[in-house]
């Protein structure tokens, strides 16, 4: 198993963003985490990545424990997540956001970086092969000397998601990775992800609010309302669930 | 070898510029009052750059920084004063024993500090400032030698025209070959979004430290060669107000630009003293007056700063293939 939540609950005052959930997510395996607005899906998101601590439940990856340990270091052992509210280094290029994933992997000490020293070099040369990897796989390398921030909304999107990949996941969450994206788009985004999944040999977790990708692309799904996992199962089995059309859309809708 | 090669620009550089200084001083073309405004210029800078560094490029916004010039002042003043006498490699020992009083300093005040969000170092560098101001008033109870309120007098002058250019080079160097470098970078990323960078493997509270503890190094190091410059020290010179000196040069150069922190920190010092030949007696305090208007149409007009996002090429950084 990639990744085990267990009974993860976390609490803001009295409201019970997150209420003991339990998610497993097994190597190269795509899961989509569906749900309304204020269900408390990025708070999972937020727990795992270690940006809120739980109350109480585990987390692992790999069967190491991800509690309590700050945010980097999960990123180090093998997290990586995008933003719903994109959250790039918004100033800087759009190779620089690439370049700043990788910086756990470097090759230079900073001696090498103060003194210029061939080991310098040689390390900027290795990012720059990397940076043109994640960029084009996006069709992004044209744009690498970009600022992030002046990029299209879905160019943005690409970016995160490239900057993650940078990073050398395992696990990958994606957080709406579709917002805003036109049909085309989002069409493109499920080759994009899929692909990547391959290549990288990735187990994501996404969270989605267009049906079209969660019901084309993921292998399972996780529906959450009030904090709490309510169904589960084969996108079949859920797009034909009493519980989770009512939480979704209120009343008697099918979906799609 | 490629050291070697990378050093040969700088080198050439501080040459023409020492030489070319002391030639035109020497020689009388320029008069030593102007002279020393140009060490002190220099000095500015060299202190600026640190604050860049610190509120420019790692986004934390300290209003301590003149507490940290003066302790590398006060420090470099007292050894070379006790132990150093006039020999040159006392001096430069001095100075940077003085960035590292400074950096020592720093880490303590970051340790506790910079684990939280950048407003609480924001407070803690102001209330530290003022202590320090008050340690130094009263410096003279447990070290006579530092003179407290009074000032402290018999300072050796040591500070000259290769010493500033020397050190205003290297500190240049040292922030440029950091910020174009993947640890630069890193400490860019805590500027642009600190949970971001967290989540991209980024220790962001080291990151923070070593930005803080860099500039305020860079700040002692200023500090000593002050000292040496003027031969007195007052504790009246590392006020409050000299934080927020240092900080509008940084905000007029543009927050995280080199180039523009240099310049803003040479035409803040020439201003101030050009004021001063310019306005008829007795209207000179004007110049306070003058200074905030500046500011504010700067940031009406340019606020970004002086140079934007522009950058002298020697500042730049390059994509190596």
């Amino acid at each position: 198993m990639m990744l085990e939540i267990r009974g993860l609950t976390k609490h803001f005052g009295g409201i019970r963003a997150v209420d003991g959930v339990d998610l497993h997510l097994g190597q190269g395996e795509l899961v989509g985490l569906i749900g309304p607005n204020g269900s408390g899906k990025t708070t999972v998101f937020n727990l795992v990545t270690g940006i809120y601590r739980p109350d109480a439940g585990s987390v692992t990856l790999k069967g190491e424990n991800l509690v309590g340990i700050p945010p980097h270091r999960i990123n180090r052992l093998g997290v990586a997540r995008t933003f719903q509210n994109i959250r790039l280094f918004r100033n800087l290029t759009v190779m620089d956001n690439v370049r700043i994933a990788h910086h756990s992997h470097l090759g230079y000490g900073p001696v090498a970086a103060l003194c210029r020293t061939g080991r310098f070099y040689n390390g900027e040369k290795e990012l720059n092969e990397i940076v043109e990897v994640f960029l084009s796989i996006f069709q992004l390398q044209n744009r690498k000397y970009e600022i992030a921030g002046s990029l299209s909304y879905g160019d943005q999107r690409k970016l995160e998601i490239a900057r993650a990949l940078a990073s050398k996941p395992e696990v990958l969450l994606l957080d709406e990775p579709a917002a805003g994206m036109n049909p085309y788009e989002v069409g493109r985004l499920m080759e994009f992800i899929l692909a990547i999944r391959e290549r990288f040999r990735l187990s994501i977790l996404l969270i989605e609010h267009q049906m079209r990708l969660v019901m084309g692309i993921c292998e399972r799904l996780a529906v959450m309302d009030f904090g709490q996992v309510i169904a589960r199962g084969l996108p079949a089995e859920i797009r034909g669930n009493r519980k989770v059309i009512e939480a979704y859309l209120g009343e008697d809708v099918a979906i799609e | 070898m490629r050291l070697l090669r990378s050093l040969i620009k700088p080198v050439v550089a501080y040459a023409f510029l020492a030489g070319s200084i002391s030639l035109l001083a020497e020689g009388g073309v320029v008069n030593p009052y102007w002279v020393q405004i140009l060490e002190l210029a220099c000095i500015v800078a060299i202190s600026a750059q640190g604050l860049n560094i610190i509120y420019g490029h790692t986004g934390l916004f300290s209003l301590g920084h003149a507490a940290f010039y003066g302790i590398g002042a006060y420090t470099a003043a007292y050894l070379m004063k006790t132990y150093g006498g006039q020999s040159q490699a006392a001096f430069f020992a001095a100075l940077l024993a003085g960035g590292g009083a400074a950096a020592a300093v720093a880490c303590l005040i970051g340790l506790p500090t910079l684990r939280l969000t950048s407003d609480y170092l924001g407070i803690a560098t102001l209330g530290f400032g003022i202590i320090m101001k008050v340690v130094f008033d009263s410096a003279d109870r447990f070290l006579p030698e530092l003179g407290g309120a009074r000032g402290m007098t018999g300072i050796a002058k040591m500070t000259t025209v290769p010493w500033v250019v020397f050190f205003l080079l290297a500190s240049l160097l040292v922030v440029r070959n950091l910020i174009h470098s993947s640890y630069g970078r890193a400490i860019l990323s805590i500027r642009e979004d600190e949970i971001a960078a967290e989540t991209m493997g980024i220790d962001t509270f080291q990151y923070k430290m070593v930005g803080f503890v860099a500039g305020c190094t860079f700040a002692g190091v200023a500090g000593g060669l002050y000292a040496h410059l003027y031969a007195f020290l007052h504790p009246s010179n590392f006020d409050f107000f000299k934080s927020i000196d240092i900080l509008v040069i940084v905000v007029l150069g543009g927050l995280g630009n080199m180039s523009g922190t240099l310049v803003a920190s040479f035409g803040w010092i020439f201003l101030l003293e050009g004021l001063r030949v310019v306005l008829p007696p007795g209207y000179v305090e004007f110049r306070w007056v003058l200074i905030p208007v500046l500011l504010i149409v700067t940031m009406l007009l340019r606020p970004q700063g002086i140079f934007g996002a522009r950058e002298f090429p020697f500042l730049r950084g390059k994509v190596y293939r």
